[in-house]
């Protein structure tokens, strides 16, 4: 599904150059769960911004669903962020001014589907949320925790492949940490290939496969076997 | 266009600071207010100008009679001398470019005290010898009845055509004119015609009392003399090389020197009334420039606050193309708050400005001098204005739209 080759990517800031990526390689098959890990400054929310369509690398090579994505015109890029993938952010980024349900269906008004099919769509899918009581809730009268739910809902509105969450459990206690990890692995479980980035172990213990970067080089990827076979379990300090 | 998410976004985005929304539209709207009054009022001064030089021949020329200022064939200078009707027939004659040639002879209007009277009515009017000729060059419009003719002249008949106010004062409404008798000066005049002035130079007014010039002439005892007429040109022919022609032929006939230009005086028509439009095409120009100028203030006014909304909405944008909102769409969006907010406000300006030159118009309709005269907005121009409000609306989203484009998604999105 993700396949990275000797990813580079700096910043310029006035006279600095900051080597974020220092060649990533990379394979994320179909339907997998996998955290990508590290200290801040590691270039973990990099990476994800690049897998994401967010921002582009400089060198190597990016294939994503068998397509190589290079400089790409922004109407590309906006057509296959909103077929192909789906994003949760730590912060929720949902629109203020528009209710749960029309937050969820946004994605779907981009594809120009009909406003009463897509509000029927987004209503299915914040019920699978638990949250079809708050559909006319706007953002600010939901809790964190139901606005990630609905944020994951919008995510997944329009049956993506791949999920990027960016610390989606970052604003939230332990026990909605918790139930939106679970609602993450039941994505997953669906079939759609979910990646998280987090400095949370216990979250990172969560998935399949955890890939710790550090210095903008990925240090060790430990699967999910090793994860539960107690020795080998290798924690990164912060 | 009817898109309810469309419209659910312009008006979010304007919702959200309502005073500098408020603000913004009221540039706008004064801008097209101020254009369209303008507009209007020069109309309104326009079509005074027009109407009081009404259907006065434009290609004509005014001649009147002035001392000598040189001694000529042993007469001396600064001698007085006036025109006679033997020299309309000369120059009649001799200038085949002379289209008419009619004396302007006003009659003694009794000291402003009351020089006409029938039965108990009586009043001050305006009294002036006319002829047929006169009639194309200062026209009237004959509402009822005939105007004076060459038989009238010829016969010396006591008849007179009477203006518009003469009639509302000398006679009750359902009464007709035509054939009744006014006493002017102690004679009796037959009405045969009622008029009313198409311009108002050269002393017409809706006051006047007009009779054959050589009735005036005879009642008066100026025998065949006058001291001013008025000569056109015809079509194509030049009024200064007519007002040569006059000249040459008027100074000998009354023995001026040559060079004497002075001693006949003389006011070519055609120039001052070229000067007039000439100015008042510049003055429209220049109230199209100034309106122009201010409405244009507003539509910056709008673009800078667009700048600042995208500015705000960054974040809000950087979600959006990361969920898929195509470039097109953002700058759309952003396009279609522009152009709402000129369109909205410029919109009541227009309606504003239509309001208050209609209101204009009101308070000067009774005015017997109007300066300005039925002022209104040209249909075209008000469309026409819309049109550019919606293209500089779109205009002034342009810009802001492209700077919320061309930063890259991630840095949106981290934008606080």
């Amino acid at each position: 599904m993700i396949r990275l080759q000797n990813i580079h990517k700096s910043y310029i800031t006035g006279t600095n150059k900051l080597h974020v990526l220092k060649g990533i390689d990379l394979h994320i098959k179909e339907g997998e769960l996998v955290s990508i890990m590290g200290s801040s400054g590691s270039g973990k929310s990099t990476l994800l911004n690049i897998l994401g369509l967010l921002d582009n690398h400089d060198e190597g090579v990016y294939t994503l669903n068998q397509e190589e994505i290079k400089a790409m015109s922004e109407t590309k890029a906006a057509k296959l962020r909103n077929n192909l993938l789906g994003f949760v952010f730590q912060s929720f980024n949902l629109i203020s001014f528009k209710n749960a349900m029309e937050n969820v269906a946004l994605p779907l008004y981009y594809q120009k589907v009909a406003r009463k099919k897509r509000n029927k769509t987004a209503l299915e899918y914040l019920d699978k949320m638990g949250l079809k009581d708050w559909a006319e809730h706007m953002p600010n009268e939901l809790s964190g925790g139901q606005k990630q739910r609905v944020a994951i809902a919008r995510s997944i509105i329009t049956q993506p492949k791949i999920i990027l969450a960016d610390e989606p459990t970052g604003a939230l206690d332990s026990a909605t940490s918790v139930e939106v990890m679970n609602l993450l692995k039941e994505i997953n479980q669906s079939g759609i290939t979910v990646i998280i980035v987090t400095h949370e172990n216990d979250i990172a213990h969560m998935t399949d496969r955890i890939i710790n970067l550090k210095d903008g080089r990925i240090e060790s990827i430990i699967e999910n076997n090793k994860i539960n076979s107690k020795e080998t379990i290798r924690v990164p300090q912060e | 266009m009817f898109d309810l998410d469309k419209w659910q976004e312009i008006t979010a985005a304007l919702k959200k600071n309502k005073l500098r929304t408020i603000l913004t539209g009221l540039g706008v709207m004064f801008g097209i207010l101020i254009l369209v009054t303008l507009l209007g009022i020069g109309r309104g001064f326009q079509n005074n100008i027009q109407s009081s030089l009404g259907n006065f021949a434009t290609n004509s020329t005014v001649f009147w009679v002035e001392k000598t200022t040189k001694a000529y064939k042993g007469l001396p200078r600064n001698r007085s001398y006036q025109f006679t009707n033997d020299d309309l027939e000369v120059l009649k004659r001799s200038i085949p470019e002379l289209q008419d040639i009619a004396p302007d002879i006003n009659g003694w209007s009794g000291n402003a005290t009351n020089n006409t009277f029938r039965e108990d009515k009586k009043g001050n009017f305006r009294i002036k010898g006319t002829s047929p000729e006169m009639n194309n060059v200062n026209p009237v419009e004959v509402t009822a009845g005939r105007f004076i003719n060459q038989n009238d002249l010829k016969e010396f008949r006591k008849v007179i055509t009477i203006g518009p106010r003469v009639q509302e004062l000398m006679f009750e409404k359902d009464e007709d004119p035509i054939g009744q008798y006014l006493k002017v000066n102690g004679i009796y005049f037959r009405i045969i015609g009622t008029i009313k002035p198409l311009s108002r130079n050269m002393g017409m007014r809706d006051d006047v009392l007009q009779m054959p010039f050589t009735t005036l002439q005879q009642l008066y005892n100026q025998g065949d003399k006058f001291r001013v007429f008025l000569a056109t040109a015809k079509v194509g022919e030049s009024v200064a090389d007519l007002e040569d022609k006059i000249f040459e032929i008027l100074a000998r006939r009354h023995s001026i020197h040559p060079d004497d230009r002075q001693a006949i005086g003389n006011f070519n028509i055609a120039k001052m009334f070229n000067k007039i439009f000439g100015l008042f095409n510049s003055i429209g120009f220049l109230f199209w420039v100034i309106g122009f100028g201010v409405l244009l203030t507003g539509i910056i006014g709008v673009s800078n606050i667009m700048h600042v909304v995208v500015k705000e909405r960054t974040k809000e944008l950087g979600i959006k193309r990361a969920i898929g909102a195509r470039p097109r769409e953002v700058v759309g969006q952003i396009i279609n708050e522009a152009v709402f907010l000129t369109t909205f406000a410029g919109f009541w300006g227009l309606v504003l400005g239509v309001l208050i030159v209609e209101g204009i118009g009101k308070m000067t309709e009774g005015d017997p001098n109007p300066q300005i005269l039925n002022p209104y907005v040209d249909i075209n121009v008000a469309f026409i204005a819309l049109g550019v409000l919606v293209l500089f609306g779109v205009l002034a989203g342009l810009l802001p739209a492209q700077r919320a484009i061309r930063i890259k998604p991630v840095d949106a999105l981290r934008y606080e």
